[in-house]
């Protein structure tokens, strides 16, 4: 039988006052009670690893920077040990056609019992030769991989969404994992976010493998509870907002002064992620605090919304890229004009009938 | 009343010279009247306040503290809203238990032959061809189908995508967010969408209370019989002593 998670922590001289602090960590950190704590050890002392494929599609491999750099003291060196990680060619030391013979061998092994995680999607057009994995496309093996899985872990915007490379006009038809067609009817988790923050990839990792079931999700497929409410709904600047205090642009007083980002575009009160409550680096920081709009990088399409620095964002199909204030303007002068000609034109014929009449 | 369903211009004419006779019909009855100028003044304020939760005003110096100038802004839409939301569910209400022209703008009779010929007629009196116009007790066809599409659907779709983003404030649990936002924003893909959306209805309903209000006017002075003020009082005059409704 493979070692427990406890055991791995032991043998790389984790102490049990550290485990226990980990497990109470854990817990607060899934918005758990005090009272799961001792459930989650008691999980961790007594299960085995579960293996995880994790494969990569087209990507920048920034969920992998995101994870590895999990600030949480135990998680940073832990879940990589956690997690019987048997495939991830971005960390694994095996190359070339050892590598992919890991897979094989995880499918066969683990039947029905490992989980996929997919950084990255496939592209579609010309057969998915947009991205090759040891000479297949790599559609073929996430297809393969996802038959013979328990579940998937859609890491990021592009597993979940499509990111930038599905950004208009998609050249490639990179396709988010669960729109791909013949992929096995899996449950899905989408951790979506570009990346996710570390502390959440592995706060999800650690929950399915505690409880051997997915966290709670939304209609979208997202786990509530780090996708149930939006950035704005906890910014530490939302007082400037509802006091009308806005930044005008970078370099003004209100800047300096901290004023909420609304005008220049943030996407706060449109983006559902935990940034503004988990935040980045060990809980340093989030875009917000360092100054800069949230560009809503966890939300389904980003990149095809127009300027990160807009507030009203853009609509297609117009011809011309407008929002929606251009277009209704327009709409709005346009009647008015039409109003105003027709108007004079009703005065001109009311006068002659009126000549007429007399 | 008359069946006749229009005069021509020798008879009106002569109908001038007579002795003055105005035939009136009640078409519109108090709760409809009370609904309109409520329902008229809340679209005003929330276009106003909408405009400024998109664009907002120049920023409030001073401490956060002592201002909540957009949370104003924020909290009058909201009111504005749900007092349309009301005005519209009682509007219904109205539709069902009221007379028949309470209803004329929620049902267009689009099934009829002659309401397609009728409004073709309307069209052709807008573009000057057609020299009178046909005279009605409640909307002429063309005001009906343009209500209907525009108003009606316009405010239902203000209603939903607000009440949806609304949602999204109060958060999961809220039956905002259950019976709305749950599905709307899946439906349009994401929040920016629903807000983007949400932001073109009120340019729809703009574009059509600027025609609302010309053609008010407009038919007030032109075809004889009263408009603006039938809103008021409830019932439409006919000053040629017209021949009222033409059976729709």
């Amino acid at each position: 039988m493979t070692e427990t998670f406890y055991e791995v922590m032991r043998r790389q001289g984790i102490t049990r006052r550290s485990f226990l602090k980990f497990c109470s960590l854990t817990a607060a950190a899934l918005g758990l009670g005090p009272s799961f704590a001792p459930k989650i050890a008691e999980a961790m002392e007594t299960k085995p690893r579960i293996p995880v494929l994790w494969l990569h599609g087209l990507e920048c491999t920034c969920c992998s920077e995101s994870f590895i750099r999990s600030a949480h003291p135990l998680a940073k060196d832990v879940i990589l040990s956690m997690i019987s990680l048997d495939y991830d060619d971005t960390i694994m030391a095996a190359a070339g056609h050892q590598a992919e013979a890991i897979i094989e061998e995880t499918v066969q092994k683990y039947d029905g019992n490992f989980l996929l995680a997919v950084e990255g999607n496939p592209p579609l057009n010309e057969d998915g030769m947009y991205c090759i994995i040891g000479g297949k496309p790599f559609v073929e093996q996430l297809r393969y991989a996802a038959d013979h899985c328990k579940a998937i872990i859609s890491w990021g915007s592009c597993a979940s969404w499509g990111c930038v490379q599905a950004a208009r006009p998609n050249p490639t038809r990179a396709t988010p994992v669960h729109k791909v067609p013949g992929i096995a009817d899996k449950p899905i988790i989408k951790v979506p976010g570009c990346p996710p923050i570390a502390e959440v990839m592995t706060a999800v990792i650690t929950y399915i493998l505690t409880f051997e079931r997915f966290p709670e999700l939304d209609r979208q497929g997202r786990p509530k509870m780090f996708y149930s409410q939006r950035i704005h709904d906890k910014c530490y600047r939302r007082p400037h907002f509802d006091a009308g205090q806005f930044v005008e642009s970078f370099d003004d007083e209100g800047a300096r002064k901290g004023y909420c980002l609304y005008k220049v575009g943030c996407k706060g009160p449109t983006t559902y992620n935990a940034c503004s409550t988990v935040r980045w680096n060990g809980g340093l920081s989030f875009p917000i605090q360092s100054g800069h709009p949230c560009f809503g990088c966890s939300e389904d399409g980003f990149w095809d919304k127009g300027s990160f620095y807009d507030r009203l964002t853009d609509v297609h199909g117009f011809g011309i890229e407008a929002n929606a204030d251009k277009i209704g303007g327009t709409a709005a002068a346009a009647v008015g004009v039409a109003v105003a000609a027709h108007a004079g034109a009703s005065a001109v014929k009311r006068a002659r009938q009126k000549g007429g009449d007399n | 009343m008359n069946a006749e369903t229009s005069i021509e211009p020798s008879v009106a004419a002569a109908a001038a010279h007579a002795p003055h006779k105005e035939e009136a019909v009640y078409v519109y009855q108090a709760p409809v009247r009370l609904w309109h100028w409520v329902n008229a003044f809340s679209i005003l304020a929330l276009c106003l306040t909408g405009y400024f939760i998109g664009s907002p005003p120049p920023s409030v110096t001073g401490e956060a503290s002592n201002s909540f100038l957009f949370g104003w802004i924020r909290a009058v839409h909201f009111v504005a809203a749900y007092i349309l939301i009301v005005g519209f569910a009682l509007r219904v209400y109205c539709a069902i238990v009221g007379n028949s022209h309470a209803r004329q703008i929620f049902l267009p009779p689009v099934w009829r032959g002659r309401f397609w010929k009728e409004l073709l007629h309307e069209v052709l009196w807008y573009a000057m061809i057609a020299k009178q116009p046909l005279k009605y007790a409640g909307h002429n066809p063309l005001a009906t189908l343009v209500m209907h599409v525009m108003f009606v659907w316009g405010i239902l779709f203000m209603i939903v995508t607000g009440l949806a983003l609304y949602g999204e404030g109060t958060g999961m649990g809220s039956w905002q967010f259950d019976l709305f936002s749950s599905w709307v924003i899946p439906l349009f893909g994401q929040s920016q969408d629903v807000h983007t959306w949400h932001h073109l209805g009120m340019w729809v309903l703009i574009c059509f209370a600027v025609v609302h209000i010309y053609a008010a006017v407009r038919e007030d002075i032109m075809s004889r019989q009263s408009i603006i003020s039938s809103m008021f009082s409830g019932w439409r005059t006919f000053r040629d002593g017209g021949p009222g409704d033409n059976g729709l």
